[in-house]
């Protein structure tokens, strides 16, 4: 058996959960294993149905698990893998997912792999899986040998298909969750207000580095935000850290992931760990005074001059384009 | 109080990866060494929470002679003692026998707060934290952006797309970091002169089997193709045409 651990939220299986059941069957159908799903949460049972292509799905409904409850789905999950056995069992590898799994890992005493991109199957089974390491810029091929193989399925590292097939048979989990198992709860959600147009979902992003210089040199960035259609402003470590920008709006590893259709780079030289946060932009151009900056390895135009006269001169010119 | 730290020492790789022959480790010649973002903002944690509640502040890592540095580092800005598990094969440990290590260590000396970066920077594995935790039978919540201590309780929060999750936990508990819940501190020149003078405690581990074993690591595709647009203000014809091309103006 091939086990996925699903996430759902708001009611719905996420993304990352369809492209997790994709993974699963794929993997159960190149090692010649059946498929199940784990569903957990309140009222999911509803769910069941609409997983096409899998054999069981084990559905837990205990009345406690609403809101994030970290170990007690670790502990409803890990219930699982021991009364299943499956061969793999595989989460979404977002922060959720990584965290439940982890959390299931420590309990079952065995290792894991977070966020792979690939696997290779040989010989009716899992060899070897790829990873990613320094938030996706570099890759890790290992070797997992633990049984059975625990694994998150990093975000995007493949599209979700759906699959024809009958409705698959629901086995309800029962276990009584302990005391323990409910300690870390979550107590209240203070939502956030939104305004304007959110980093990550902007269709042009506008990041400044080291070279925008002070907190003031942003306003420039604003405005030009601002005479673009759905664009935002992002910033690089060194501008988070001092405090010229909000750490919300950093782009890179330890920061936002984005991906809009152009990623105007300002006064940025182009680090690894900020690259891998804009690397999926499908344009990026870089206005950097040092023709030397790995940025130009990185982006598809280029304008090699300073910064502080570049941005206020194209200002100027959306301006009177806009007048005219 | 007393607050353990734990912090990983890995390459400051800035501009790009250079691989070992042998296609095993990054290329660490003529690179420096800092730790993870979300490990520098659990040591200015840690530091915030002794000067404001009292007690004292510890720095662990697992790693070779030479991360004393990163232990230095933190003790120059402010971090009260340091703890040094020497490992010289460090990197091909995997995160359940750096656990292992972790707790076997701590579980004696009465942390009441142990923080964690969220994910190393190197390995990303996401889970040292939360073994570590379950080691030594701890609550834990990953990923926190805010931290505040009430009497023997933690206040801490998570922020996600939808707002702040606020969690209640009894201390001791364990946390793991994201970097934004504060801005680092600069080590004080003073702060780096006497830290050199501070004594490391050292403890020799050895690495357990391994149950993920690393057989190798790759460059991914990179493939964008480099169009100068000009130089200085002579490129904005150009650059306006770009983002007509894009439907930004
Ligand atoms: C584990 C880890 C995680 C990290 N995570 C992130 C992350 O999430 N996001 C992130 O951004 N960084 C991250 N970093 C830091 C990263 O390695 C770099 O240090 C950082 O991105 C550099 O920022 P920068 O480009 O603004 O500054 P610099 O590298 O100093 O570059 C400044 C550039 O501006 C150019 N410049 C200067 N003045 C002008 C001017 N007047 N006009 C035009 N160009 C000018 C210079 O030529 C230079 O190329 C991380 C580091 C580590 C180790
Ligand atoms: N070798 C190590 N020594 C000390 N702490 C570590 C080590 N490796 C990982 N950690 C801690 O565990 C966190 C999560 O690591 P990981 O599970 O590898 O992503 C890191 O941010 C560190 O705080």
């Amino acid at each position: 058996m091939i086990l996925a651990i699903l996430e759902i939220v708001k009611g719905s299986l996420t993304e990352t959960s369809l492209e997790t059941v994709t993974a699963a069957r794929d993997l159960a159908q190149k090692s010649n294993d059946s498929v199940a799903a784990l569903l957990m949460g309140k009222g999911v049972s509803t769910l069941a149905p609409t997983l096409k292509g899998i054999h069981t799905v084990l559905v837990a409904e205990d009345p406690h698990l609403e809101g994030y409850l970290p170990d007690a789905l670790a502990e409803i999950a890990a219930y699982a893998i021991r009364q299943k056995s499956p061969k793999i069992a595989l989460a979404p590898g977002t922060e959720t997912g990584n965290d439940l799994m982890a959390r299931v890992a420590a309990r079952l005493n065995l290792g894991l792999a977070t966020n792979c991109v690939e696997f290779s199957v040989e010989g009716g089974s899992l060899k070897r899986v790829t990873r990613l390491n320094w938030g996706g810029s570099l890759l890790e091929e290992v070797e997992i040998f633990s049984s059975p193989i625990l694994l998150t399925l990093a975000p995007h590292a493949l599209a979700a298909q759906s699959a024809d097939g009958a409705t698959p048979t629901v086995e309800t989990l029962s276990l009584t969750l302990t005391e323990k198992a409910l300690r870390v709860r979550m107590k209240e959600l203070i939502p956030t207000e939104k305004k304007g147009i959110s980093l990550t979902d902007a269709k042009i992003v506008i990041g400044g580095g080291r070279g925008m210089g002070s907190a003031e040199a942003f306003k420039m960035l604003e405005e030009l935000a601002s005479l673009l259609h759905n664009a935002a402003v992002g910033a690089t470590r060194v501008a988070t850290n001092n405090n010229w920008r909000p750490h919300s709006d950093q782009i890179g590893q330890t920061g936002a992931q984005i991906a809009p259709d152009l990623y105007i780079a300002c006064g940025i030289s182009g680090a690894i760990q900020h690259m891998v946060g804009c690397k999926n932009s499908k344009k990026i151009l870089a206005i950097n005074k040092d023709p030397e900056a790995p940025i130009f390895q990185r982006a598809d135009y280029g304008v090699i001059g300073d910064l502080h006269q570049v941005v206020p001169a194209l200002i100027a010119e959306l301006k009177k384009l806009k007048g005219a | 109080m007393k607050v353990l730290v734990c912090v990983k020492r890995v390459p400051d790789t800035g501009g790009g990866f250079k691989l070992t022959a042998d296609g095993m480790r990054v290329d660490t010649t003529n690179l420096g060494f800092t730790v993870s973002p979300h490990e520098e903002c659990a040591i200015e944690e840690a530091i915030r929470i002794i000067e404001k509640h009292g007690g004292s502040s510890t720095v662990l890592t697992l790693g070779p002679q030479a991360a004393q540095e990163q232990l230095r580092e933190a003790i120059a800005k402010g971090i009260t003692s340091a703890i040094l598990l020497e490992a010289e094969d460090y990197e091909f440990w995997d995160p359940a026998a750096t656990a292992q290590a972790i707790a076997e260590t701590v579980k004696s000396l009465g942390f009441d707060i142990l923080l964690f970066g969220n994910e190393s920077a190197d390995t990303c594995n996401y889970q040292v934290g939360l073994r570590v935790a379950h080691l030594l039978d701890l609550p834990c919540v990953t990923g926190i952006k805010a931290l505040e201590i009430q009497n023997n309780t933690a206040i801490a929060k998570r922020e996600t797309k939808d707002g702040w999750e606020v969690y209640e936990v009894p201390l001791p508990a364990v946390f793991t970091v994201r970097e934004g819940i504060n801005t680092p501190r600069h080590p004080s020149l003073r702060g780096i002169m006497s830290a050199k003078k501070v004594p490391i405690e050292q403890k020799k581990v050895t690495k357990p089997a391994s149950q993920i074993v690393r057989k190798a690591l790759k460059k991914p595709q990179e493939g964008r193709q480099l169009e100068i647009l000009g130089q200085g203000v002579d490129a904005v014809p150009k650059i306006v045409e770009k983002l007509r091309e894009v439907g930004a103006i």
